[in-house]
């Protein structure tokens, strides 16, 4: 039966008056949370908002020091995460817990396996399992092995898993970061038939384009406290950003007042097997070039290319007309190339190493004399950017991992400004980080230009493409499909057409 | 800031609270009644004779065979003869001949106005001058004089907390390389192995090089031969794990078999002597302050491990790829280098532990050490480094190393059997390693 006015209906869920504190900080202050069953509720707020914390209250990972939770008005005491599942609550973590080398039948009844006398009834588990998929119609092999699969169908499979777990009221942390546009709209597809069954959903992104088409209300935190939840037909995105960032952001996207001077960086014919197939573009000096497409179209390949993460088999690279040769990193860092990869914590930063280490790790010729390393001059060269481009940190002794997603971006950034790049690749800049700091990635991405460097923004966030770039590559199956000269005049569409031609010609 | 934060405390100084409690608990277990027999010691009981007695008395000098036992009878004898006291004999031997001394003195009748000993003679003349005053009355008015004892713990004495040094420098010199090897998140279980082959070649080069007499620049030689070619092989393992990326612990479980092998080969497993006791320098001698010469050459060595692994771009960069090497690789650290950098490193080091073995017992035998492998990794490890890499620290290891050289040593005063030992030590490993994950757990319940 599908639930049309979800509001009328006794809530699954109601979470009141949640208080938390750890050492020193208090993460919730009195945080209330509603979920009837068939809707989507979306929960909104800033890195450090509490969001996670209060998830992990729900999944009994944490304990509230006050507050009551209540499934279906019966108060319940969550104090451990078996009894979260057991009241039919499952939470899909932005990391999986799936086996890879189990199959998808075997994740799917890990724990609870079908069986008489310790034997697992192999069909009747299958049979069950079939018939989750059919409900949340999907067609994923039921014996592939979980590591043969793709990111979106591991993820589904970790729904499938909770729904075996029986559960009411579903979880998703961030569940669309990794997913590119398609895939996102098969999950979308997975949530309303969820929803139509009656179940749950908190949906937990920072993509507010996907909160607009798949979420019913969105509740909204902001440093620990509950500030609204409202509908979201009463909603726009300036108000969604206002009601997140406490203030009103005007712009998402800061303007630049820089005409792209002449060509820095020529690339031509970039090949490396099927993932990139003669990719050849230019770069101006101040031109900020967007590179885009669906995950796997090779674009963060092409880009690993340039920097000589991975070995090309052809094509030859140009920076202010001379001929580079890049056989590794290394050869790519002192040529002036740099790469701020998309996933900062395991490629970006050593992150139980000192802020003031991971800036110098690129930039340690310049501070030692002989092998010794001058680190009075290296900390006075962190500090110029610590004013510079507002870094908030307490000292450079801080150990990376505590520091924000936005900070980590700065640090990264700044380690590569010291070491006097001249070509600057971003890929997914912004990713994980809140947008109060997505805005001043941005306007630093914009200082770069204007100080005439060259720069490759990689993003599947296409408003951030559009509203980023001078000029917009699409790719897609290792191939340039189009260019964007106007993206502020493009729309969505426009981009996604690019991005599926292939796709297209061949179907 | 003004909280005092125990757990960074903990985390700084852990290791050496343990070894310091270590030494506080086997000092106090081996206090013992101390009795000098040093040439300070005899000087000062002839003086408090010369007090006593008057000049031209008559007096016995005690003492017992070994040690400084002969030093301080000849030195006590030459001052109390200086100070006009007359000394009838001076004894240097076992109870019996004392006996046989003293009752010669009886028969004589000369009158005897004290023994002068050392706390063992003194002990035999206690109970038994009352039986030969009995038979001999010319013994009535005899002193005994001994040395002023005093309590001091066997532990903490100089000789044996050097021993302790020296019988560790082999194991914490190896230490440094194996402390970077798993900072890089590697291992290394060749060590032991190549301790064994670096002695033999060397004794094998020396006696080839040096036939029946070999020179000084023969041993030498022989010295750099076996280092040189531990070294080369480091190189080759770390070859193994970035070329071919073999992991570690195969590749060097495979150099262990290979290393072992080949030394009781090249050696017909038999020890080779060298011919010339001038080798016995490194592991023997002591030119440096009284410090034993492994003893000096570990610490310098740590000094120089120190200030690289803290001040140099090489250690940044080991950290950096034992933290996360694909990040490291990415900000244009040579990732393959610098694993092969500590895996050579270490080669040398095992080489070089493995001269200083076959020094100490100036001969190179195949059959040394056995196992020291798993006693280098147990200093690194109890020394806090961590076998997730990325976090460790040089002194942290040379703490490490002394607190199973003090564990090890303290048993052995203490009589605790040798099964027993082992027990114990693995208890030790057990524990460190537990206050590491406890120091991570607080450590991560502060960050919140």
């Amino acid at each position: 039966m599908p639930m049309t006015d979800a509001a009328s209906k006794t809530p699954i869920l109601r979470m009141r008056g949640i208080q938390k504190s750890f050492p020193g900080v208090k993460a919730l202050k009195g945080v209330d949370l509603t979920l009837y069953p068939g809707e989507a509720l979306a929960l909104l707020g800033e890195n450090g908002a509490g969001k996670s914390t209060l998830i992990k209250i729900l999944g009994g990972a944490h304990q509230p020091d006050e507050g009551i939770i209540e499934i279906n008005n019966q108060p319940i005491n969550i104090s451990t995460p078996q009894i979260a599942q057991d009241s039919g609550i499952g939470i899909i973590y932005q990391e999986f817990n799936l086996i890879p080398f189990l199959s998808v039948r075997e994740n799917i009844f890990l724990g609870q396996e079908k069986s008489r006398i310790s034997f697992i009834q192999k069909s009747k588990e299958e049979t069950m399992a079939k018939k989750l998929f059919d409900r949340i119609g999907t067609n994923i092999p039921i014996n592939a092995e979980c590591n043969s699969l793709s990111v979106a169908q591991q993820q589904i499979v970790e729904i499938a898993k909770t729904l075996a777990q029986d559960a009411r009221i579903i979880v998703m942390d961030e569940p669309s970061a990794a997913l590119s546009p398609r895939e996102t709209e098969g999950l979308f597809n997975v949530i309303s038939e969820l929803k139509s069954q009656g179940i749950g959903v908190i949906y937990i992104s920072h993509r507010l384009d996907e909160i607009f088409r798949i979420a019913d209300r969105v509740t909204f935190l902001r440093d620990g406290q509950y500030i609204d939840t409202i509908s979201i037909n009463d909603l726009t995105r300036e108000k969604m950003i206002e009601l997140m960032v406490g203030r009103s952001l005007k712009n998402e996207f800061p303007k630049r007042d820089m005409i792209p001077g002449k060509i820095r960086l020529r690339v031509s014919q970039l090949s490396q097997g099927d993932n990139v197939r003669d990719v050849s573009f230019n770069i101006k000096s101040g031109e900020v070039l967007g590179l885009t497409g669906l995950i796997g179209a090779g674009r963060t390949e092409a880009a690993r290319l340039l920097f000589g993460a991975d070995s090309i088999s052809s094509g030859k690279l140009e920076l202010d007309g001379k001929k580079l040769t890049i056989k590794n990193p290394r050869d790519a860092i002192k040529q002036g190339i740099c790469l701020l990869t998309e996933d900062r914590k395991t490629q970006g930063l050593i992150l139980n190493q000192t802020i003031q280490e991971n800036f110098s790790l690129p930039n340690l010729s310049q501070f030692c004399s002989w092998f010794f390393i001058r680190r009075k001059d290296e900390s006075k060269a962190l500090s110029y950017y610590i004013n510079q481009i507002k870094i908030k940190i307490t000292s450079g002794n801080q150990v990376a991992n505590t520091l924000s997603g936005g900070n980590q971006q700065k640090v990264v950034i700044s380690k590569w400004l010291q070491r006097n790049a001249e070509v600057f690749i971003f890929d997914e800049p912004t990713r994980g980080i809140d947008v109060g700091a997505k805005f001043e990635i941005y306007q630093l991405i914009n200082k770069l230009a204007k100080m005439g460097k060259a720069i490759l923004m990689i993003s599947s966030e296409l408003p951030e493409i559009l509203g980023m770039s001078d000029r917009v590559l699409v790719m897609n199956e290792g191939q340039i499909t189009g260019e964007i000269t106007n993206p502020s005049a493009a729309t969505q569409e426009d981009v996604m057409k690019l991005a599926t031609k292939r796709d297209q010609m061949a179907a | 800031m003004k909280n005092f934060n125990y757990v960074q405390f903990l985390f700084d100084y852990g290791t050496l609270i343990i070894l310091a409690g270590l030494c506080c608990w086997f000092s106090y277990v081996t206090i013992e009644e101390q009795s000098p027999t040093s040439t300070r010691a005899a000087e000062l009981l002839a003086n408090e004779i010369k007090m006593d007695v008057p000049a031209g008395s008559n007096i016995i000098v005690l003492s017992r065979q070994g040690g400084e036992g002969e030093r301080f009878a000849e030195a006590l004898t030459e001052k109390l003869l200086k100070s006009g006291i007359n000394v009838n004999s001076t004894i240097i031997g076992q109870p019996v001949d004392a006996r046989k001394a003293l009752e010669e003195l009886g028969i004589n009748g000369t009158t005897l106005h004290g023994i002068a000993a050392d706390k063992h003679m003194a002990n035999f003349a206690n109970s038994n001058l009352k039986k030969l005053s009995e038979s001999y009355p010319n013994f009535t008015k005899t002193i005994i004089f001994q040395p002023k004892s005093y309590l001091w713990p066997n532990f903490l004495k100089r000789e044996n907390l050097l021993n302790i040094m020296k019988q560790i420098s082999v194991v914490a010199i190896i230490a440094i390389g194996m402390t970077m090897i798993i900072i890089t998140a590697g291992i290394d279980l060749s060590v032991g192995s190549l301790i064994a082959f670096s002695g033999v070649i060397t004794a094998l080069a020396i006696q080839s090089v040096g036939g029946e007499n070999p020179l000084t620049w023969h041993l030498w030689l022989g010295a750099i031969s076996g280092i040189v070619i531990c070294g080369l092989i480091g190189f080759f393992t770390g070859g193994l794990v970035t070329i071919f990326r073999i992991p570690a612990f195969i590749a060097t479980l495979g150099i262990m078999f290979i290393a072992k092998g080949l030394a009781f080969i090249f050696s017909d497993s038999a020890p080779i002597p060298v011919a010339n006791e001038a080798f016995g320098w490194l592991g023997r001698g002591r030119n440096f302050f009284g410090l034993p010469n492994s003893v000096a050459l570990m610490l310098g060595l740590y000094a120089i491990a120190h200030i690289t692994m803290t001040r140099t771009s090489i250690g940044r960069y080991i950290y950096a790829v034992g933290g996360n090497p694909e990040a490291a690789r990415l900000s244009g650290v040579p990732v393959k280098w610098i694993l092969v950098f500590v895996y050579t490193l270490t080669g040398i080091l095992a080489g070089l532990g493995g001269v200083m073995e076959a020094s100490l017992h100036i001969t190179g035998d195949p059959k040394s050490g056995d196992l020291v492998e798993l006693k280098v990794i147990a200093a690194v490890v109890v020394g806090g480094t961590s076998l997730a890499g990325g976090q460790g620290r040089i002194l942290g290891t040379l703490i490490g190393a002394f607190i199973i050289a003090v564990i090890n040593n303290g048993m052995n005063l203490t009589g605790v059997e040798s099964h027993m030992q082992k027990v114990i030590y693995g208890a030790v490993i057990l524990i460190a390693v537990l206050i590491d994950q406890l120091k991570i757990h607080l450590l991560k319940l502060k960050k919140y």
